[in-house]
């Protein structure tokens, strides 16, 4: 079993090193590879374009599609004040204040819903201020851009911060020696150097926000056109109509697979 | 570095190992797995209790969920021995897909409609026909949950009292269909929703609601059915399941937890 094949990388691993470390890659390989080629393989149903295209489908997705891309504008209105914020000023306890922005995106998402409902549930905290002026989120379109918000914002915050992070501080420090002002200067050098990480960032948030599924069926609930998002159809559809999940998921998959496809053209730290 | 790799062989070559199945003996500790409606949660979990301490070696594990998503997992292939659903509909579907033998499903008690609203009464719901007040946010069960069947079902026979046009109006007062009947509760529990409709059972495991009863004429019965699976590893441990629940004493567990008696 000695192969001593010259490899183009000095250090690839060769002979039975070889095996030790091929093995595990491919049994985890097929791991990930299996389950999303079986869905494919039962989507092909000869009433896939109708189920695709069915008005339930055709509803969540674009539920799905608007309320994802209003998050993604949300986060990154607020999220790239707060990433500049965070990559260039020093201030006490900031390790904390990153800590607390990535707790969104590791906790489960029922966690967040069950938070978000006693938050700004009609009896939450804020939800009872809200009452008061007449606003009651849960059940509603907003409740689901909430729910992605809180669950998808913190990915482009932190992709944001450090590719203002990688920015030369002396670009900065010369930009305002010619007399730039603040807005300028952000406008003008801090934005364009962070095109890429702002723009995979807002598509990590994007994406995340498409595939949300348990802050929305808890804080949102599930109602067509209003609170249906694709992920909600897909698991109510597992129970209804299997044909419609099936075929709703590979189109879930082909927008994911696209949008991944971006960001890896986006980030130059990810190609070799 | 060496045996730290050689390790990582084993561990790869051991996971994939397990997953070949392993051989059973009858002397083994028995598990039955049963799957039933969500609304059987709390009286099988005590059923199922008294059950193991009556028959010493044998675990009983429960997954509820709505009847439709536990047809849905069998079909697709999950390991079930006992299914208790809400309808017969989903039982007749498992029947006529050969999982479970004709003529095997045994009805084991009746369940009828209630409509809860939050302890406070947020939207100052009086009788049945407030439901249809413009602006009241209702949480039903989703159509295809067997609650949310009887719901409508019910809506209809209300029509009768209250209007052609009631079911409509209470209709465009949902804001949610949920999933499964717990979640019903939860919400109206949580104050989100100003009424539901769920069944008397549910309501007796909540008893901080409100409730406005549904007259008979008007009412939905829910019959559930109980069968073994064809394919369950314990056939005899599953028949005396059933047999539990058909007994006195697992009539009497269902009856405290506020379900009408077999029909």
């Amino acid at each position: 079993m000695k192969r001593r094949k010259a490899t183009n990388h000095p250090t690839a691993p060769r002979g039975y090193l070889l095996w030790v470390f091929l093995i595990p890659s491919v049994v985890l390989l097929f791991f990930f590879a299996i389950p999303l080629a079986a869905l494919i393989y039962r989507s092909f149903e000869p009433d896939f374009l109708e189920n695709a295209l069915s008005p339930l489908a055709f509803q969540a997705l674009t539920l799905s599609l608007v309320t994802s891309s209003i998050t993604t504008i949300i986060a990154f209105v607020f999220g790239t004040p707060l990433a500049y914020l965070l990559a260039r000023w020093k201030f006490k306890h900031k390790a904390w204040v990153e800590l607390f922005l990535d707790l969104p995106v590791v906790l489960p998402p029922s966690v967040a819903g069950l938070a978000l409902l006693v938050a700004f549930g009609r009896r939450g905290l804020f939800g009872s201020l809200l009452g008061e002026l007449g606003i009651s989120l849960p059940f509603t379109t907003a409740a689901v851009i909430f729910a992605q918000l809180f669950v998808a914002g913190p990915l482009f915050v932190r992709s944001a911060r450090i590719g203002f992070g990688h920015v030369d501080k002396q670009l900065e420090e010369s930009a305002y020696v010619e007399g730039a002002n603040h807005l300028q200067m952000f406008h003008e050098i801090m934005i364009p150097l962070s095109m890429r990480a702002l723009a995979s960032g807002a598509i990590l948030t994007w994406t995340r926000a498409l595939g949300e599924f348990g802050a929305t069926i808890l804080f949102a609930g599930n109602l067509e056109g209003v609170t249906q998002t694709m992920p909600i159809a897909i698991y109510l559809g597992f129970e209804r109509n299997l044909g419609v999940a099936l075929a709703l998921s590979v189109v879930l998959i082909v927008v994911s697979v696209i949008l991944l496809m971006i960001t890896k053209k986006l980030d130059p730290s990810d190609s070799d | 570095m060496k045996h730290l790799l050689s390790f990582m062989l084993i561990v790869t070559v051991t996971i994939a190992a397990c997953g070949s199945p392993a051989p059973t003996t009858g002397s083994e500790p028995v598990t039955l797995t049963v799957f039933a409606a969500s609304s059987l949660t709390d009286a099988f979990t005590e059923i199922g209790a008294a059950f193991e301490t009556a028959n010493p070696g044998i675990t009983v594990t429960f997954n509820f969920a709505g009847s439709q998503a536990l047809r849905t997992q069998i079909e697709e292939g999950a390991p079930v021995d006992v299914f208790a659903s809400a309808n017969t509909k989903e039982m007749d579907t498992l029947v006529s897909n050969g999982f479970i033998e004709q003529g095997t499903p045994l009805l084991f008690l009746t369940n009828k409609l209630v409509v809860i609203l939050p302890a406070d009464n947020p939207a100052g719901i009086a009788s049945l026909e407030d439901l249809a007040k413009p602006g009241t946010k209702l949480v039903f069960a989703a159509e295809e949950v067997p609650v949310g069947n009887y719901s409508r079902q019910a809506l209809e026979l209300m029509n009768a009292t209250y209007g052609a046009d009631f079911k409509d109006k209470v209709i465009a007062n949902i804001v949610s269909n949920e999933d499964n009947v717990k979640q019903v509760l939860a919400k109206v529990q949580l104050g989100e929703a100003d009424a539901g409709i769920v069944y008397t059972s549910d309501a007796v495991a909540a008893p901080e609601l409100q409730n406005i009863e549904i007259p008979v004429e008007m009412n939905v019965f829910a019959k559930y059915p109980i069968a073994a699976l064809n394919e369950s590893a314990h056939a005899e441990v599953s028949e005396a399941f059933i047999a539990y629940v058909l007994s006195e004493e697992g009539q009497t567990v269902l009856a405290k937890w506020g379900f009408g008696p077999k029909p």
